[in-house]
């Protein structure tokens, strides 16, 4: 699969300024549109209101209603634009608010954005951005909490981006706006007023190339999202334990860096595979597959995976809590897995 | 040819005074369960997400005073109101924001999914637009079953430029079911006022473009809402098929949840302006006025409601957690 080999135009330096991961979004988004007159914002409450999580805040004092629109409760409509906007040459950011949503827009991002390029002979292309909000964690329960990044990936045409902190959800957004494909933005609702390191400068995050969180001998922890700070807490439980854990982030889910995950379980011959997502056909079985297709000889045991189980998000944080996979279930099974080999 | 039903007389209108006080005091329940759940919101003792339904009380009142329990709603992300009028228990309904394995959900559904089949009542959505093809659908069913029973839709405003309502309202009406689409339009959709969504002033127009009849009704007047409920529902059990209301209408409180109030969208006098035409004042100086109740009369309403609703937080309160062992729990049937 796809691997793109130039490292990130700018790296988090130790001491540079913090920001939180939506103002990190934010400032990427403003810069992509300094940057390019034809990227422009349509959603709901993007404009007048600065979005439901404010990821859109300023911007309309800025750039004005022209590049900045308040839609209708639209999403077919809304997507839509941004697929003919797009194919006239426009770099069109659509947000959906809740990724769950996206089932009433599927249409426009699957049948459409996705294919419209191949099908027209490669005679135009689909800049497209879709940004949304995905993940449990908030009681927003079965409507709003799917993280449904395995039914983008599955897409040919599509790609998907799953920032895990501030200095990605800048760079990959950024990168996503710059890019000729429509790509999906999940941003992840708990992680939004998360703090961390970011450049003042624009800068992209090349999609297409997984980034090693943590180096590590023991366990390669692939992890996708939210589970990449999860996994980053359980490698230093393990490390208090002598077990020193790898931590690889994807940060782009399509297309997948898997040569970076190979070199990984090359030195570890141990991978765990965590997501958020229901783990029946989430991409946790993808990565899970490829590596079996190619380094199986390497493996002390086999790939495990943590996802969320065959069931709705339930509401009840008790519940939800148990639902989602955390630091705890990650180290456990690292743990497993040596206990395996 | 569809038509416009005009908008409903001013006068008043001839209830019995056992209507009166059904309305009122299913507005009351409304009204005190729903200031309730925001203060425990906002003591922190609820997840997730609340949207109040405060100020439009009169509507949930005025058309479920009209039904019967074998009808059938679909309701909206602003649903607790829908519920309590349709006779969704306090208990249930509390339990179910608290979390707790006796809620009307077992817990996993919280404020945007309560539902009752019992009381007719085919959930709160989180998703804009969806109940209305589910209403459909419950009509459908009704008549496939040779039930006179009707389905209700309500949605708000801004759920009316959704793709799910358009389909929706068109099926309903080519197949000439008994579905009631009651827009509850409180001038906004989230923060975006009406203006700035769609270019109608009327979101009863719409209703035309499917050959459907509608009426435009005062939203803070429950006898009025009432009695256009009554006869579209009666137009609908006689086989005469869809009818739309547009109840205008406002909501007290923010799009969601209680603090900050925060509301640059819209002005504190427009938001004043409401308040004075609060419905359940303007039931209730109607009632004394006319005779239909005294004031001790609809003061024991409050009560009697009072001690309900702090025996039904009690009773969530006391109520058990859901077992995360059950987490599978209702995935599949059978
Ligand atoms: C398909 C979909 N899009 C967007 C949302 C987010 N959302 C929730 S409520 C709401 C506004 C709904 O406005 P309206 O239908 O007028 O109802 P009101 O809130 O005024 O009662 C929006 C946009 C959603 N829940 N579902």
């Amino acid at each position: 699969m796809t691997t793109i080999s130039e490292a990130p135009a700018v790296a988090p330096n130790a001491g540079a300024r913090k920001l939180s991961y939506v103002k990190a979004f934010n400032e990427g988004l403003a810069q992509a549109m300094r940057e390019d007159e034809n990227v422009f914002v349509a959603g709901e409450d993007v404009a007048g209101y600065g979005g439901v999580f404010r990821m859109f805040d300023n911007l309309l004092d800025e750039f004005g209603p022209r590049r900045m629109i308040d839609t209708p409760i639209s999403e077919a409509a809304l997507v839509g634009l941004g697929v003919g906007a797009a194919a006239r040459g426009l770099r069109p950011v659509v947000d959906l608010m809740f990724m769950d949503f996206i089932g009433v827009c599927l249409d426009q991002i699957v049948n459409q954005a996705a294919k419209m390029k191949y099908m027209f002979g490669g005679a135009l292309s689909v800049p497209l951005t879709i940004t949304t909000a995905s993940g449990a964690g908030l009681g927003a329960a079965a409507q709003h909490s799917q993280s449904l990044e395995a039914w983008l990936a599955h897409v040919p045409g599509l790609k998907v981006v799953m920032p895990c902190d501030a200095y990605t959800a800048k760079g990959l957004t950024v990168s996503a706006i710059r890019d000729d494909n429509p790509v999906v933005v999940m941003l992840n609702k708990v992680l939004l007023g998360s703090v961390g390191e970011v450049p003042e400068e624009i800068y992209g995050i090349p999609l297409g190339q997984a980034h090693t969180a943590r180096q590590g001998s023991d366990v390669t922890v692939i992890a996708l999202g939210r589970m990449v700070g999860e996994a980053l807490a359980a490698a230093d439980e393990l490390a208090a334990e002598g077990v020193e854990i790898e931590v690889i982030d994807p940060r782009t889910v399509q297309p997948l860096d898997t040569e970076t995950m190979f070199a990984s379980v090359r030195r570890t011959n141990r991978v765990l595979v965590v997501h958020e997502a229901v783990t029946f056909g989430g991409l946790g079985a993808e990565i899970a597959a490829q590596i079996q297709d190619e380094v199986f000889d390497y493996l002390d045991a086999p790939v495990l995976r943590i996802g969320a189980p065959f069931s709705p998000v339930p509401f009840s944080p008790v519940l939800e809590k148990a639902y989602v996979p955390d630091r705890a279930r990650i180290a456990q099974g690292c743990r497993r897995l040596l206990e395996r080999s | 040819m569809a038509q416009r039903a005009s908008t409903a007389s001013k006068k008043t209108t001839q209830v019995s005074t056992q209507v009166v006080k059904d309305l009122h005091e299913r507005m009351v329940r409304i009204r005190l369960f729903e200031t309730e759940a925001g203060k425990l919101m906002e003591a922190g003792k609820l997840p997730g997400f609340l949207h109040l339904y405060v100020g439009q009380e009169a509507v949930a009142a005025g058309v479920m005073a009209a039904l019967r329990d074998d009808d059938q709603i679909t309701s909206t992300h602003r649903g607790h109101g829908h519920a309590v009028a349709k006779g969704v228990g306090f208990r249930a309904m509390y339990a179910e924001l608290y979390g707790r394995a006796t809620g009307a959900c077992l817990g996993r559904g919280g404020s945007m999914h309560i539902n009752d089949l019992s009381r007719g009542m085919l959930g709160a959505n989180g998703i804009v637009g969806a109940g209305v093809p589910i209403a459909v659908g419950a009509a459908f069913a009704a008549r496939y079953k040779g039930e006179d029973s009707v389905a209700v839709s309500f949605f708000g405003d801004g759920a009316t430029n959704i793709g799910a309502w358009h389909e929706g309202a068109n099926m309903a009406a080519i197949l000439g079911l008994p579905v009631i689409f009651v827009c509850e339009n409180n001038g906004y959709a989230e923060f975006t006022p009406q203006s700035g969504h769609m270019l109608l002033t009327d979101v009863a127009d719409r209703a035309a473009a499917y050959g459907m009849p509608s009426v435009i009704v005062d939203g803070m007047d429950a006898v009025a809402v009432h009695r256009a409920a009554t006869e579209a529902v009666a137009r609908a059990r006689a086989g005469a098929g869809p009818m739309m209301i547009e109840a205008k209408t406002y909501r007290f409180f923010d799009h969601q949840g209680v603090k900050g109030l925060r509301h640059p969208y819209r002005s504190d006098e427009e938001v004043a302006e409401w308040k004075s035409r609060d419905p359940i004042d303007l039931i209730e100086a109607r009632a004394v006025a006319d005779g239909t109740a005294t004031r001790a009369e609809l003061d024991d309403v409050w009560r009697r409601t009072r001690e309900e609703i702090a025996d039904a937080i009690a009773y969530a309160e006391a109520s058990p957690l859901p077992d995360p062992a059950d987490l599978l729990l209702n995935v599949y049937s059978g």
